[in-house]
């Protein structure tokens, strides 16, 4: 694939903005769309400042027990003597914050919020991600065998689609998540309930990716560049993988990175329902859950892992909406 | 018409078939992965072998899995009898079967709560759908402009903010510390005006979350149609400006509208657990967290078809809508 070059300036003769210093005149070159799409995304500051948030939280969560260790106490280390034991709440103002504790302390405990809120992250992303990768793989390899091969075969997956998307997901997740038995496969609890999640928010998440790319392989089908490929005698699965699935790459790309933000509020959801990973493991959507009864006597606790969740989804929602503008052929 | 309308309803009964034997296999399979046995959860811990025996054989939980099955679906048609020799019991159709835990029949069960759904989508729907429409239209209108911008940032927050986040700080906020509005839910029929303002903050913060995505489906969508061809020919032929948006454009820019409004109607009216859970509303969602706790499997399973049924439906009504709407829609 190739754009056409941007042939302006010294072709025309005439100095764009009438720079006095002639400068030697720019090579033209093609772009390929994807370099198009990068320096269009650079200009972007927005999206760019979102894509840093992301990394940045993508290393807090690895480095997470280098950070506690830096700024914080153990995960899972109580400290009563910050708490007030007649209310068990903290003494502290504002949920106990202070140099020492710097989001405070969670009640009851007097565990570092801190400490929580980055291992929490951990839980979030991993779920997060893993459960994408599961929806990708699974929505493109559907979508574009429906798209591809229409007839039977699209019916049935395209029913399925349907069936899914009328499933009340997230009562099926809670039921899901509250049947599976502590230990499977050689997992320890965390293990079976993160990889519980996983599945069942990537499994539910597949059919929007899925309709997305079977629209888009239904449009690619008629091309010559398919034809071409099929009388030189390209088999099936070289059509689909090798032919048809470069091309979809950006929209692919745009849609896996808006699923992040939206897995995260599913896992943050079932955790809210206690549903998520079991404490003592700490998750964002369970620290909320706790915050539901107390919010009055402590609202910090409620503002912390809810600013977690709201800053951690709009990074990853402002840069996936300019990397789907960049990666948009029609833009300009 | 009226044959497009019979296929469809056929597919809604297939959906909901479908549906219903995967919550079943799934309900059915689970207790023999954990070893419990439903016989034993309607008698309670304490029965002796002979009553566990009994209860097994009236609820027909001695059957095979397919015959369980159908004697459930005869049950949602025409009725069922549980009987074990003398002791018979009739359930009239819809018969969703008897809760585990109360012994009562699931159906009235579920119409006693659904009444606090119906409340909390009726009026959320309304705010969202003309705030968020509106909110959408006037900024794509206004493109570019400081107006635009800023209804974009606030819609891109709305839609990375959880309704457990927004409205637990709304009910801090208004509820206790303002004391604008009072924090528990009445019934409409026990006194209308407590009611309503009951409902004023959960109505609000969810309609807010839902406004924001409609918002930007629509901004998008509404730029997207100003681009097309018919519309220039709408401006050339001289038409007005507000005929050339009212008329034309607001048509087809109404039809994505409208399918994700399908959606979320559906869904919301099926539980609405996350923003029941926030303000202690008692509705279906309530019911189906509380029986996928205790394991109440018949109850899990009239939820599960409750909620399926309400999205299958608002989707048919959607369906429906569009040739209504949209005039390049033909319902054959």
């Amino acid at each position: 694939m190739t754009t056409p070059t941007e042939t302006s300036g010294p072709a025309s003769g005439a100095q764009p903005d009438g720079a006095s210093t002639p400068e030697p005149p720019k090579k033209i070159e093609g772009r390929s769309p994807g370099r198009i799409a990068w320096s269009r995304l650079k200009r972007d500051k927005v999206a760019l400042a979102g894509g840093a948030v992301v990394v940045l939280l993508i290393l807090a969560a690895v480095f997470a027990p280098v950070l506690t260790a830096l700024f914080g106490h153990p995960v899972d280390e109580p400290h009563p003597d910050q708490i007030n034991p007649d209310l068990g709440l903290p003494k502290g103002a504002f949920g106990g914050i202070s140099g020492d504790f710097l989001l405070g302390v969670d009640p009851t405990f007097g565990r570092d919020v801190f400490s929580r809120i980055v291992y929490g992250a951990q839980i979030s992303l991993l779920v997060a991600f893993l459960a994408a990768a599961l929806s990708v793989c699974i929505g493109v390899v559907m979508g574009i065998m429906a798209g591809y091969f229409g007839g039977w075969v699209d019916s049935v997956i395209s029913r399925t689609m349907d069936v899914l998307l009328a499933f009340p997901q997230l009562l099926f997740s809670i039921a899901l998540v509250s049947v599976m038995p502590n230990k499977l496969l050689g997992l320890g609890d965390t293990g079976v309930r993160v990889a519980v999640l996983v599945t069942v928010i990537g499994f539910f998440g597949w059919p929007y990716i899925g309709r997305i790319v079977r629209g888009q392989a239904m449009s690619l089908r008629e091309r010559e560049f398919v034809d071409a490929a099929r009388s030189l005698g390209a088999g099936r699965a070289h059509i689909l993988f090798r032919e048809l699935l470069p091309n979809l790459t950006a929209p692919i790309l745009v849609y896996a990175t808006l699923i992040i933000p939206t897995n995260i509020l599913n896992e943050a959801a079932l955790s809210f329902l206690g549903a998520g990973v079991r404490p003592p493991t700490p998750s964002w959507g369970q620290m909320l859950s706790d915050a539901v009864g107390i919010y009055q006597a402590d609202p910090m606790y409620m503002v912390v892992p809810g600013l977690a969740i709201f800053i951690t989804v709009l990074a990853f929602n402002l840069f996936g909406d300019g990397l789907r503008d960049a990666l948009d052929p029609k833009g300009n | 018409m009226l044959v497009y309308l019979f296929r469809r309803l056929v597919n809604v009964v297939f959906m909901l078939l479908v549906v219903a034997a995967v919550t079943f296999g799934i309900f059915f399979m689970v207790p023999k992965l954990t070893g419990t046995d439903p016989a034993m959860l309607y008698v309670g811990k304490i029965a002796d072998k002979v009553a566990v025996e009994g209860i097994r054989h009236k609820m027909g939980l001695d059957k095979s899995i397919i015959e369980q099955f159908w004697l459930f679906l005869k049950g949602v048609f025409v009725g069922r009898d549980y009987n074990a020799g003398t002791d018979m019991t009739h359930c009239a159709a819809p018969c969703l079967g008897y809760s585990f835990k109360t012994e009562r029949e699931v159906w009235p069960l579920l119409l006693n709560r659904v009444g606090v759904d119906f409340s909390l989508a009726a009026g959320a729907c309304v705010l969202w759908l003309v705030f968020g429409t509106a909110t959408g239209v006037v900024s794509a209108l206004r493109r570019g402009t400081a107006l635009d911008r800023l209804t974009m940032s606030v819609a891109l927050a709305g839609v990375s903010l959880p309704i457990y986040f927004t409205g637990l700080v709304a009910l801090a906020v208004f509820g206790h510390q303002l004391g604008w509005f009072p924090i528990n839910y009445t019934d409409l029929t026990d006194d209308p005006l407590a009611w309503f303002e009951g409902l004023v903050l959960p109505w609000v913060t969810l309609a807010f979350l839902y406004a924001a995505t409609y918002a930007r489906l629509s901004r998008a969508t509404l730029l997207d149609v100003l681009g097309e061809d018919y519309i220039r020919t709408a401006r050339a032929k001289g038409l007005k400006e507000p005929v050339v948006i009212g008329k034309h454009a607001m048509r087809s820019t109404l039809t994505p509208i409208l399918t994700i409004f399908g959606m979320d109607l559906g869904g919301l009216l099926g539980g609405a657990v996350l923003t029941e859970k926030t303000f202690n509303l008692r509705g279906l969602g309530y019911e189906a967290v509380t029986s996928i706790q205790s394991s109440d499997l018949p109850v899990i399973m009239g939820v599960t078809l409750f909620a399926a049924f309400f999205i299958v439906m608002a989707n048919l009504v959607v369906d429906l809508l569009y040739a209504v709407v949209d005039p390049r829609v033909r319902l054959t």
